[in-house]
């Protein structure tokens, strides 16, 4: 990891926004295409207005969120735990480090006929569905992390007569901790994919992934472009937090 | 107080090591006595046995042939009447300095209090306050290599094992530890064993130096220092034994490194 922070914003980074919109006005305004398809800005403003007023997309997005966040508590701790087990004991590792190979190329769609069959189309299964995404990555750097813990170190608890919780403890999970949060944060990433994901599927009950398919229906693509853009507004404030959490956890890093 | 407990034994202990399939003899047959509160220093070329001498006395190794004792009882596993210390500083470097010394009593049957004026205590002992809060990052490799001896002195050990403590750093530093090594060992009285490959730094600060020879690993000669201290780096008798140390470790096998010293 390198120790750039980004404490300010960079408001360089806005150009291509602002370009994008411009051009984006432009090709709506010239009449060469159907406001239909390419609905002009204000529109979209207006849209913005009349859906936090009227329709409930707060509503959408705060279901989103929350089931984006339960499925990743879920899916983390359960990659964290079950790194710690394989990272640490050779047994658990034998047995189960090649299953899990396996499971892991399995494309996560993959899993969405499944999941639905076994837990059917309601908040149930689009919460195992994230927490499936979130499960891989955690657990994978997780494993690593674990066995990384340096023999040197590992000596030393044992010269200081630690007991294995206090090596637990003490040795193996901060030593641990980048590659744990490396697999948290990919976790964090990939569960808002998934999220996304499985509202697309498994269509029932409020979400942003509904609000585009409804966009889609009723052919109103300002309504689908309102929605791609909250997704990628709600990811990049996700990143952000995970990187200032980091940042803060392991300042030790870094001068 | 008269230093009672401290003393290291070892009765005829031979140690094997396999290295890639093949046999190696680390000691041969070696015995050895350090006595309560004495400084040895331990020379010798690499690959004759001299850090795993400090291992077997750790505890770390438990397979060997003989006897290895403390204070007459046979050391089976680590202590923490027996601190150790590494080449290289081998902090937690998730830790600042001060929980760095506070990691090692954890184990130890101190309250909350007492845990913590004894941190105060070693960091002072080290010279290294004002740093309490400094992550090992951002210390020197002298600095780093201090917290060590703190840590491995904040128990209050009866023995304090140092293997090449002080080999990685530079000669300006290297000297101004040794003093400070010798300053704590006064005050403290604590039973040292230093393994070095200086032989300058194991006659400024020893009461004997042992002196191996490798492959296999055995004790050449025994060489009492009774030169009061403080000791001067210049002393005509301290010159002397270095001169006659070099002369018996260059008469030992594959030393090219010691034999450019005589030379010089």
């Amino acid at each position: 990891m390198t120790a750039t922070r980004q404490r300010r914003l960079d408001w360089r980074g806005l150009v291509p926004v602002v370009v994008l919109l411009a051009a984006w006005e432009a090709i709506s305004r010239s009449g060469l295409t159907d406001t239909r398809i390419v609905p002009p800005l204000e529109g979209l403003v207006g849209l913005l207005g009349t859906e936090v007023a009227e329709k409930s997309l707060l509503g959408n997005l705060a279901a989103s969120i929350v089931r984006d966040l339960s499925g990743f508590a879920l899916g983390a701790s359960l990659g964290v735990v079950g790194g710690i087990l394989l990272g640490l004991s050779p047994l658990a590792s034998a047995l189960l480090r090649p299953s899990f190979d396996v499971f892991r190329q399995i494309a996560l769609f993959a899993w969405i006929p499944l999941i639905a069959m076994w837990f059917g189309i309601g908040e149930a299964s689009k919460i195992v569905f994230v927490a499936l995404a979130a499960f891989t990555p955690t657990l994978i750097n997780t494993v690593e992390g674990t066995r990384s813990a340096s023999a040197t170190l590992v000596e030393v608890g044992a010269l200081l007569r630690y007991r294995r919780s206090q090596m637990l403890l003490a040795i193996y999970l901060p030593a641990a901790l980048p590659s744990i949060l490396t697999g948290v944060h990919l976790a964090l990433i990939q569960s808002w994919l998934a999220t996304i994901g499985a509202e697309y599927f498994m269509t029932a009950g409020p979400g942003i992934g509904t609000l585009i398919i409804e966009g889609r229906d009723r052919f109103q693509m300002g309504q689908t472009v309102l929605g791609m853009i909250l997704i990628g507004a709600v990811g990049f404030l996700l990143n952000r937090i995970a990187r200032a959490a980091e940042n803060r956890l392991l300042r030790w890093r870094t001068a | 107080m008269v230093a009672t407990a401290g003393s290291l034994e070892m009765r005829s202990v031979t140690k094997r090591y396999s290295v890639d399939g093949s046999p190696l003899v680390a000691l041969d047959d070696v015995s050895l006595a350090v006595e309560p509160g004495e400084f040895l220093a331990i020379v010798g070329a690499s690959g004759c046995g001299k850090s795993t001498i400090l291992r077997l006395f750790a505890g770390l190794d438990a397979k060997h042939d003989g006897a290895v004792l403390h204070d007459g009882a046979p050391i089976v596993g680590p202590s923490l009447q027996r601190g150790l210390v590494f080449q290289e500083p081998r902090l937690f470097p998730w830790l600042p300095v001060e929980r760095n010394v506070l990691a090692a009593l954890r184990n130890s049957h101190l309250d909350a209090h007492a845990r913590r004026s004894a941190v105060r205590d070693h960091i002072a002992l080290v010279g290294l306050q004002g740093f309490e809060r400094a992550y090992p990052h951002q210390l020197s490799g002298g600095m780093a290599q201090r917290v060590a001896i703190a840590r491995g002195l904040v128990n209050r050990p009866d023995v304090l094992l140092l293997d090449e403590p002080l080999g990685a750093l530079d000669a300006l530093t290297r000297a101004h530890l040794q003093d400070e090594l010798q300053r704590i060992w006064v005050r403290e009285r604590t039973t040292m064993v230093l393994v070095t490959h200086d032989v300058d730094e194991a006659v400024y600060l020893a009461d004997r130096v042992v002196v191996m020879s490798p492959r296999p690993g055995r004790i050449r000669d025994i060489v009492p220092v009774t030169l009061p201290r403080p000791r001067d780096r210049g002393d005509e008798a301290l010159l002397r034994l270095r001169a006659h140390l070099l002369r018996t470790l260059a008469g030992t096998p594959q030393h090219a490194g010691l034999a450019l010293h005589r030379a010089a």
